[in-house]
C-alpha cells in the first residue's frame, strides 16, 4: 500500500502567465466593450428623455411620441422583409441540401454566400437607383387594379421608392444569413431518419416534411431570428430606397411611407448638433435593445439545438 | 458462377407503370415557356413591343401549374404535390440569383467608364464641381481605417479565441461566447453611435477623426474574427497537443508553434472574410468619420473621406449636372466590390492551398 503521492506542482513559467493573461484579458476587453457600448449610449441618451419635446426635430407631443412611428417602420420593413425572405431561403436551403446535385450543391452554396458580401451601400444604390424606377410600372398596376386592397390605397408613388421595394432589398441582404444556417442544420438531419422515410415509400417532399423540417425546425427558428436582427438594424440600404414620412401607415405603394431608427439616424446624423444628437442616440439605444433581444433569443434557440443534437 | 451463364431476362417493368418519364418536366417547361412567349409577342405587337419579362413569368408559372396537372392525372397526389414542391424549390434559388446577377451586371455597366477614365483611381475631389475628379482620397481614407482597425481586431479577436479553446472553462468562457455572438448582432450604426459616444466625452462634442471609425469597425470585426478563429483552432487534433506536452514544451509555446501554425491557413481565411465584411460598413462611418472632399492620411485628426461614404454622399448630394455624381457614386460601388471580390479570392486561395490536409 502506497500513499497517494504529493501532488507535483508545475513550475510557474513567466511566459505561460504571460500568454494566458493575454488571453484572458482579450476575452474580457469583449466584455469590457459590450458593456461600454450600453453604458455610453445609456448616458448620452438621458439628456434625450428628459428634454423639452419642442425641441426636438418636428416638434411631437413627447419624446415616445417621436420615436413611434420610427419603431413601426423599423418593425414593419423587417417582417415584410423577412415574409419575403423566409420561404424563398426555405427553398434555396432545400435546394442545396436536398435537391441540387452533390457535385454542385457546394458551389451553388459560395454563390448564394455572394450576396452577403456585396456592401449594404451598393444595395441601397442598387435598390433606389434601378429597382425602384424598374418596379413602379408594377405598382402603379397594382393600385389600379387592387387599389380596394387596404394595403394598396391609392395615390401610388411616382418614384416607386417605397416600403415595399425597401422590404424586398431587405429581403436580399439578409437571404444568404438565413439560408447559410438552414442549409447546415438541413444537412445534419440523421441520414438513417431520412433513408427510413424514403424506405417506407415517402416521396421527396414526405420525407423532407417528416424526417428534415421537425429535426431543423430550432434551428429554422434561430436563421429566421438572426435575419430579423439583421434586418432591423440595416441602415444604408433603407437611407437610401426610402422617401421617408413620419407617419404610421400599413400602406406599401404610397409615396408617403414610415421610415426606420437606423435610417432616420443616417440621415438627420450629419446635420445634427446639441439635444438632437442626444436624440438621435436614444432613438439608437432603443435600437440596440430590440436588436440584443432578439438576437439573445436566436442564440438560446441554436444552443437549445446544440444539447439536442449532441445527445444524438 | 451461375449467375454469369443466365440470359437477362426482359420483363416490363412494372414499376414504372403509372409513371411520367424522366424527360417530362423538360419538354412541359419548353412547351409552356415557347405558348406564353408566343402569347406575349402576339398580345404586344400592336403596340410593337415585346415584354419578354412578362412571358417569362407567365411561362413558369403555366410549367409549374401543367406539371402539377399532368401529374395529378397520371401519378397521383402525392406525386404531383412532390413536383410541386420540386419546382417551388428550384424556382426560389432561381429566384435568388436573380439579384445577384442583375446587381452585378448594372455595377459593372454604370461604373466601368468612370472607373476607368484616368482621374477617379488618381485624383481626389478637392475643387472638383461637376466632371472629373476622383475617389483616391476615399481609397486611401477606406484603406487606412479597415487597417487600422484590423490591427485592433485580430490581436484581440485572436487571443480571445485562444481563451476560449485553450484556457477558458466555467462561467466566464461561456459568458465570453454568448456575448460575442450577442455582438455579431450589434447594427453597425448602434456601434458608430456608441463609439462617437466614447469620443465625444473625450475630445468634445462633434468629434470626427478617421481613427474612431477604426474603433467603430472593430466593435463589428473582432467578433466575426473570434468566431471563425475559435472554430478553426478547435479542429486542430488534441494529439498534437498532447504529443508537444510529452515532450515538456510549456504551453503558450505548445499554443504558439504547434496550434497557431496547424491552424493559420483558417485563421487567415476567416481574417480577409471578416475584413471584406467590415469593409463596406458605410453607416459607423458617416457618423464618427464623417465625410470630406480632401485627402486626410493622419487618421487622428480631422475627418476622413471612406468609400462607403463616398458612394452614399455622392448618391444623396449630387450638386449640378447630376449624371456625373452618380457616375462617381457606381464607379465606386464597383472599386468597393472589386475590393471585396478580391479579399474573398485571397481567402479562398490561402484556405485551398495552405489548409493541413486531413486524414492520413
Amino acid at each position: 500500500m502506497t500513499a497517494a503521492p504529493a501532488r507535483i506542482a508545475a513550475k510557474k513559467r513567466l511566459g505561460d502567465t504571460l500568454f494566458s493573461g493575454a488571453a484572458l484579458a482579450a476575452g474580457t476587453l469583449i466584455l469590457v466593450v459590450l458593456a461600454a457600448v450600453a453604458i455610453f449610449l445609456v448616458a448620452q441618451s438621458i439628456p434625450a428623455f428628459l428634454v423639452d419635446p419642442a425641441e426636438i426635430k418636428g416638434s411631437p407631443d413627447s419624446f415616445w411620441s417621436y420615436v413611434g412611428p420610427l419603431v413601426f417602420g423599423t418593425v414593419w420593413a423587417a417582417a415584410l422583409a423577412l415574409i419575403i425572405a423566409v420561404p424563398i431561403a426555405l427553398g434555396i436551403s432545400l435546394f442545396i441540401s436536398h435537391y441540387a446535385p452533390r457535385r454542385l450543391a457546394q458551389g451553388l452554396g459560395y454563390t448564394i454566400d455572394l450576396l452577403a458580401a456585396v456592401p449594404s451601400v451598393v444595395y441601397g444604390l442598387w435598390g433606389a437607383g434601378v429597382l425602384a424606377p424598374a418596379i413602379q410600372p408594377f405598382y402603379a398596376w397594382l393600385v389600379d387594379n387592387a387599389g380596394w386592397f387596404p394595403l394598396f390605397t391609392p395615390p401610388v408613388s411616382g418614384t416607386g421608392r417605397t416600403i415595399l421595394t425597401v422590404a424586398i432589398v431587405l429581403a436580399v441582404m439578409i437571404l444568404p444569413i438565413i439560408t447559410a444556417l438552414c442549409r447546415e442544420v438541413f444537412l445534419q438531419t440523421p441520414k438513417l431518419h431520412e433513408e427510413a422515410a424514403l424506405a417506407l415509400g415517402a416521396t421527396r417532399w414526405e420525407m423532407i416534411r417528416m424526417a428534415v423540417l421537425p429535426f431543423g425546425r430550432p434551428g429554422i427558428i434561430s436563421a429566421v431570428m438572426l435575419g430579423l436582427g439583421r434586418a432591423l438594424g440595416e441602415t444604408m440600404a433603407v437611407a437610401m430606397v426610402l422617401s421617408p414620412a413620419v407617419i404610421i401607415s400599413f400602406v406599401l405603394t404610397s409615396s408617403q411611407n414610415p421610415t426606420t431608427i437606423p435610417a432616420n439616424i443616417a440621415l438627420n446624423y450629419p446635420e445634427a448638433h446639441g439635444i438632437g444628437v442626444n436624440v438621435l442616440i436614444a432613438t439608437g439605444l432603443i435600437l440596440f435593445v430590440i436588436t440584443f433581444a432578439v438576437n439573445s433569443v436566436a442564440r438560446w434557440a441554436v444552443s437549445l439545438r446544440k444539447e439536442f443534437s449532441g445527445a444524438n | 458462377m451461375t449467375t454469369g451463364t443466365q440470359a437477362p431476362r426482359v420483363i416490363a417493368n412494372s414499376y414504372t407503370a403509372g409513371k411520367l418519364p424522366r424527360w417530362t418536366p423538360w419538354a412541359v417547361l419548353a412547351v409552356a415557356l415557347v405558348v406564353s412567349l408566343g402569347a406575349a409577342a402576339i398580345m404586344g405587337s400592336p403596340e410593337g413591343e415585346f415584354n419578354w419579362i412578362l412571358g417569362i413569368i407567365g411561362g413558369v408559372v403555366l410549367f409549374v401549374f401543367a406539371n402539377w396537372l399532368l401529374s395529378r392525372l397520371v401519378e397521383g397526389a402525392r406525386q404531383a404535390t412532390n413536383r410541386l414542391i420540386t419546382s417551388l424549390v428550384t424556382g426560389a434559388f432561381v429566384l435568388a440569383l436573380i439579384p445577384l446577377i442583375w446587381l452585378t451586371l448594372t455595377v459593372v455597366v454604370n461604373g466601368l467608364p468612370t472607373f476607368l477614365n484616368g482621374t477617379f483611381l488618381s485624383q481626389s475631389m478637392r475643387n472638383v464641381v461637376g466632371e472629373g475628379g476622383g475617389a483616391l482620397h476615399a481609397i486611401v481614407g477606406t484603406l487606412l481605417i479597415t487597417g487600422l482597425a484590423a490591427v485592433i481586431s485580430i490581436p484581440v479577436g485572436l487571443m480571445t479565441a485562444i481563451y476560449l479553446v485553450e484556457y477558458g472553462t466555467g462561467r466566464l468562457a461561456k459568458g465570453i461566447t454568448f456575448f460575442v455572438d450577442v455582438m455579431t448582432g450589434i447594427p453597425s450604426i448602434v456601434a458608430g453611435l456608441a463609439t462617437y459616444a466614447v469620443f465625444a466625452l473625450i475630445f468634445g462634442e462633434g468629434v470626427r477623426m478617421g481613427f474612431a471609425g477604426s474603433v467603430a469597425l472593430s466593435i463589428l470585426m473582432i467578433p466575426v474574427v473570434v468566431r471563425s478563429s475559435e472554430e478553426i483552432i478547435r479542429l486542430v487534433p488534441n494529439e498534437l497537443r498532447e504529443a508537444s506536452y510529452a515532450l515538456g514544451v510549456p504551453k503558450w509555446r505548445t499554443i504558439a508553434k504547434v496550434v497557431l501554425p496547424t491552424s493559420i491557413a483558417g485563421i487567415t481565411t476567416g481574417i480577409m472574410l471578416s475584413i471584406s465584411r467590415v469593409i463596406g460598413e458605410t453607416a459607423p462611418l458617416l457618423i464618427v468619420a464623417g465625410f470630406t472632399a480632401s485627402m486626410n492620411y493622419n487618421p487622428f485628426s480631422e475627418r476622413m473621406m471612406s468609400l462607403p461614404v463616398f458612394v452614399y454622399t455622392q448618391y444623396v448630394s449630387p450638386g449640378t449636372d447630376a449624371q456625373f455624381y452618380f457616375d462617381r457614386s457606381w464607379a465606386g460601388a464597383l472599386t468597393l466590390i472589386l475590393i471585396v471580390a478580391l479579399l474573398n479570392a485571397i481567402a479562398r486561395i490561402v484556405s485551398h492551398y495552405f489548409s493541413p490536409k486531413t486524414g492520413r
